[in-house]
This record gives structure tokens, C-alpha cells and sequence, in this order.
């Protein structure tokens, strides 16, 4: 099941999908333009997850607080530090990858659901630094008004930039996928025993898958700057964590570009379901509710499924 | 090759393994029997580092390793098979199998490099030597309990081991596995000089291939020696038998 995915017959999907993506501000409102850069962050984000939590078996419960600190890393290095945004392009993934490594440091040596608790401590723990911390990060106003670079700073530019950065960590993290250090890393996550006895550290593997997710979803955390020009303390608040999880759950959590898919369906549920009813977390309680009982795998998931099932009918029932 | 001296592993209080004594040389084929609950999979685990002892030594090609990491001490040329299957049940034989040989050649830090060009002809030649090369793409966790239990030798295999460890490798299996699994041990030995340690409930089996046999009863070893010896020790066939029926020689 892991290595369920775009491949073989399925691959050239792909290239017309990105020329869609290229083609759609040019038809579509500024709105949905909008939504669309916003699907493609919070997808980044739940696909960083997905890299420890489907390829790696590690229950990282509080991944929002990478996003955050690289939202509010590039932020505070534009706002208060004075520097070029470009700069705070760069500090914002690489201070949630160093977040990352100090805060994985000290959880990867519990396992499972301990490894989940103490997780979600400490990422509690720098929550309440950026929320109290009035003089610095702005509490609970945040920042907003981050100014961007005239080439990204409208509403299309900023969807041309996050597309191009997203499609470019999701074929690097493609490729992590498929490296030996993937493979070394789903090995850990189906049997971590085994994995050891066959001459493979796991907690450094871990250490490490864990770093580089915290550094994807710091760009993902960039790229909201740039959607949204603000940060502010609700995303590195626990409740995001849990919203980033139910995408990889809703769209695949064994697939590799599920997590894009469940952040699509959320996202979209968000904003359409909200205009009806302000009780549009009941919706979503539901539809994740039934995706559960009857897809287990996520939808994606169920569609690969249903895809091998084809393909082995068309070959004859063999393979 | 391999020489423990008094290995000690309690379990709250309860001695799994209460001074165990074992010596392999290179190229040997030994045997560790005993009564269920003898502390064999214990002494298994304590050898490959997957628990650690409370006393005693380990020493492996002259070197102390007691003690040290499970990865580490595959490093050092050791793999082991499990009694219990133990795979990577969601991915395919062949990924199974490629794991432990990446792991073996220190690859696993390999970032960007796909898989699927790496090492892969000496992955197919271990799938090949325990007959699993048309299963390579299945997925793992589907194959039958034969065909886990072969790549649970496979697996052990791709660390490329001076010193292979198999823990009941035929625990479980039908009377046709057993005779496979037999060939497939005694041509690791001959063809690749593999100096082989199992632990076997089966003791036609543990006759037919063991050049010496190691007992255990209640955690601690009581004998090692050649098979014929083992077959008429007295402390043995007490182990086994009862006091009672003593005299008569094992199997």
C-alpha cells in the first residue's frame, strides 16, 4: 500500500493537471485564485505531516507548530528585523527545521503515543510563547500587513509563487519518498524491531525525517505569509494540528499526494459548507465520520484500490 | 566466531536466562535446544542487542559486544531471522529484502537517489536463493506463512551475515516447508559458508543439520557438544523425558 501512487499508467495526469493550475487565475476570480494558493499551503503542510506520520508510523500530533514558526519566522525576520523578504523566505523553514530537530531530539526517544503526548507539550509550550509574548510577536493580534515583493505581492503573483514552490516540495519530497532513506524510513513505520536488527538507527532516521518535515511545513508556513500577508498564534494552535491531520486521513494517509486532496476537500468545505450554515464543523464532523466507516485508506487511498483492482482485472486477474 | 560466557537476563524477577554458555567457530552449524520457556528466543535476543543483558559477555570475532545497539551489532556482520513472523508487512518482498541490503551498504541516508536503482541485483539474488524471486512485487503481509518465514531468511540475509542467527526458522510451517527449509539451511552453509545458529523445536531436524548442539533448560546451558553426545546425556534426556524414562537416547 505505501507505495501506491502516481506511476506508471496515471503519470501523465499530472502534467496536465499543473498546466491547469497554470491556466486557472487567468479564468478564475481573484476569490478563488485565492482559495486555490490556500489549498496548496494547507496541503504543503498536511503532506509534511504525511512524511512522518504515513511514511514514518510517527505520531506527530502537533505539526502546526512548525507551520507557525516558519510563518512567524519569515514574518518577524521581514517585520522587526528589517531584512528583505527573501531572507525571511529562507528563516522562516529553516528555524522550523531547528525547532524541529531540538523539539524531536527530546520526543523521539519515547515511542508511539508517548512520543504524540510530549509532542503536543511542547508544542503547546511554544504557543504560549508566541501568544504571551506581546512585545515581539504581537500575541494575539499577530502580524499582519507583511509587505512582499511587487513580483508576488498580488493576488496572482502570490498564486504563481506558492504553486511553483509547492509543485518543487512535492517532487523533492517525492523523491525523498522513493530514496533509500524512504524506503529505510516505511520499513521503520510497518516494523521499527525489524528495522533495527537489519543494521538501521531508527531514532536517527526518525530525527531526521522529522527535521526535514518540520522545514516542509515551515514553507508551507512561508507561503501563507505570502497568500495572506499575516501570521497570527492560531496556527500554531493545537486545534490546526488536529485539522492538518483529519486532511491526511480524509484524502489518504498511505498515498502520497492524498494529503493534498483531503486539504482540497477541507478547505472548500470550509468556505462553501460556512456560507449556509455556521455549523459547518457538523458537516465535516460527518463526512469524516463516513470516510472512516467505509474508506478507511482516505479517498485517495480507495481509489488506488480501485485502480490495482482494474488494472489486475485487465491483465487477466494475475500479479 | 562467537563465545558467550554467563549471560543473565531477568524479567521482573523471573530468570529468563540465568548463566548461559555458548561457543560458535566459523563455519559451524549449532544447534540451541530445550524445553519451551528455556529462554532460547531470550538468548537470541540478548546475542543480536535487541534487549540488553543484566550480566555476562558477548564476544563476537574477538570483540566485546555486549551490550551494544541491535543496529550496530548487525553492522558487524551478524543478522538474525524471527520466530514470530517479523517483515515490513505493507511493503513488497523485494522492498523488504532491499531494505536490509541498503542498510548494509549505509545508504539509508541516501536522500534523492530512487530506490529502485539501487542494489538491485543483489537484492534479486537473495530473493532467488530462498525461491522468492516470481513473489518480489507482492506485497509482504499477503504471502502465506511458508513464503513469510523464507523472507524472514531473506531479510537476514540482505545484511549479508558472517554469522547467520535463525530463530525456529521453521516454526509453524507443513511437512514439504520443513524439507525445503532444511535444503535452503544446508546450502547456505555449504555454498556460502555461513556459519549458522538456529534454535528449533524439531528434533529431526536439529539432528539432521546441527555439526554441534547447544541445551538449555530453565535459562541456563547444560551441555554443548556434538550431536551424539547431547543424545545420550543424561541431564538431557531428564530435561526432556523425565527422570523416570531416563536412558534411553533422544530421537
Amino acid at each position: 500500500m505505501a507505495t501506491l501512487n502516481i506511476r506508471g499508467k496515471e503519470s501523465w495526469l499530472v502534467p496536465i493537471l499543473f498546466i491547469l493550475l497554470l491556466v486557472f487565475p487567468l479564468v478564475l476570480t481573484r476569490f478563488y485564485t485565492y482559495l486555490l494558493a490556500l489549498i496548496f499551503v494547507s496541503g504543503l503542510a498536511a503532506m509534511s505531516l504525511n512524511l512522518v506520520l504515513g511514511y514514518g508510523g510517527i505520531y506527530q500530533f502537533h505539526h502546526a507548530v512548525f507551520y507557525g514558526v516558519g510563518a512567524y519566522g519569515a514574518a518577524l525576520t521581514i517585520t522587526k528585523l528589517g531584512y528583505s523578504p527573501w531572507i525571511g523566505f529562507l528563516v522562516g523553514p529553516l528555524l522550523a527545521a531547528f525547532i524541529s530537530l531540538v523539539m524531536g531530539a527530546i520526543c523521539v526517544r519515547l515511542s508511539k503515543l508517548y512520543f504524540g503526548m510530549l509532542q503536543i507539550s511542547l508544542g503547546s509550550l511554544v504557543w504560549a510563547i508566541v501568544y504571551r509574548w506581546y512585545s515581539f510577536t504581537g500575541g494575539d493580534d499577530g502580524i499582519h500587513g507583511v509587505s512582499m515583493p511587487d513580483l508576488i505581492g498580488s493576488t496572482t503573483g502570490s498564486y504563481y509563487f506558492t504553486l511553483l514552490v509547492t509543485a518543487a516540495c512535492l517532487i523533492a519530497m517525492y523523491l525523498i519518498v522513493k530514496s533509500p532513506f524512504g524506503s529505510a524510513l516505511q520499513g521503520i513505520r510497518d516494523n521499527p524491531v525489524r528495522s533495527e536488527a537489519v543494521g538501521v538507527n531508527v531514532k536517527l532516521h526518525q530525527l531526521v525525517a522529522l527535521v526535514i518535515a518540520g522545514f516542509f511545513a515551515g514553507v508551507a508556513g512561508v507561503l501563507f505569509i505570502v497568500v495572506d500577508n499575516s501570521a497570527f498564534p492560531d496556527m500554531l494552535f493545537w486545534t490546526l494540528s488536529l485539522e492538518i491531520l483529519i486532511m491526511c486521513l480524509l484524502g489518504g494517509w498511505l498515498t502520497f499526494l492524498g494529503p493534498m486532496l483531503g486539504a482540497a476537500m477541507m478547505v472548500a468545505l470550509r468556505t462553501f459548507a460556512s456560507t449556509f450554515t455556521e455549523y459547518w464543523t457538523l458537516i465535516q464532523g460527518i463526512i469524516l465520520m463516513l470516510v472512516i466507516i467505509f474508506l478507511p485508506e482516505g479517498v485517495l487511498g480507495y481509489v488506488n484500490a480501485k485502480f490495482k483492482q482494474l488494472g489486475n482485472l485487465a491483465s487477466g486477474g494475475k500479479a | 566466531m562467537l563465545r558467550i560466557e554467563g549471560i543473565q537476563k531477568s524479567f521482573g524477577g523471573f530468570m529468563a536466562v540465568n548463566g548461559a554458555n555458548l561457543g560458535v567457530q566459523k563455519g559451524e552449524i549449532v544447534a540451541v535446544i530445550g524445553p519451551n520457556g528455556a529462554g532460547k528466543t531470550t538468548l537470541f535476543n540478548l546475542i543480536t542487542g535487541i534487549i540488553k543483558p543484566d550480566g555476562g559477555r558477548v564476544i563476537f570475532k574477538e570483540e566485546e559486544i555486549t551490550g551494544l545497539p541491535a543496529y550496530r551489532i548487525c553492522k558487524k556482520g551478524m543478522s538474525r531471522s524471527f520466530q514470530v513472523v517479523n517483515i515490513f508487512s505493507r511493503l513488497t518482498v523485494f522492498e523488504n529484502v532491499q531494505i536490509a541490503v541498503l542498510s548494509r551498504h549505509g545508504k539509508t541516508f541516501n536522500l534523492f537517489t530512487p530506490s529502485r536503482k539501487l542494489l538491485i541485483e543483489e537484492t534479486s539474488d537473495i530473493l532467488q536463493s530462498v525461491g522468492l524471486t516470481d513473489k518480489g512485487r507482492s506485497v509482504s503481509g499477503s504471502l502465506s506463512h511458508g513464503d513469510q518465514k523464507a523472507l524472514e531468511i531473506a531479510i537476514a540475509l540482505g545484511g549479508h551475515p558472517e554469522l547467520l542467527i535463525l530463530d525456529e526458522p521453521t516454526a509453524g510451517l507443513s511437512p514439504e516447508e520443513t524439507i525445503r527449509c532444511i535444503d535452503l539451511i544446508k546450502r547456505l552453509s555449504a555454498d556460502l559458508g555461513l556459519t549458522i545458529l538456529f534454535c528449533e523445536h524439531d528434533m529431526e531436524l536439529v539432528f539432521a543439520i546441527a555439526n554441534r548442539i547447544m541445551v538449555m533448560v530453565r535459562g541456563k546451558s547444560i551441555i554443548q557438544g556434538l550431536p551424539a553426545d547431547v543424545r545420550c546425556n543424561r541431564e538431557v534426556q531428564d530435561a526432556y523425558l523425565g527422570e523416570s524414562e531416563s536412558g534411553v537416547c533422544l530421537a
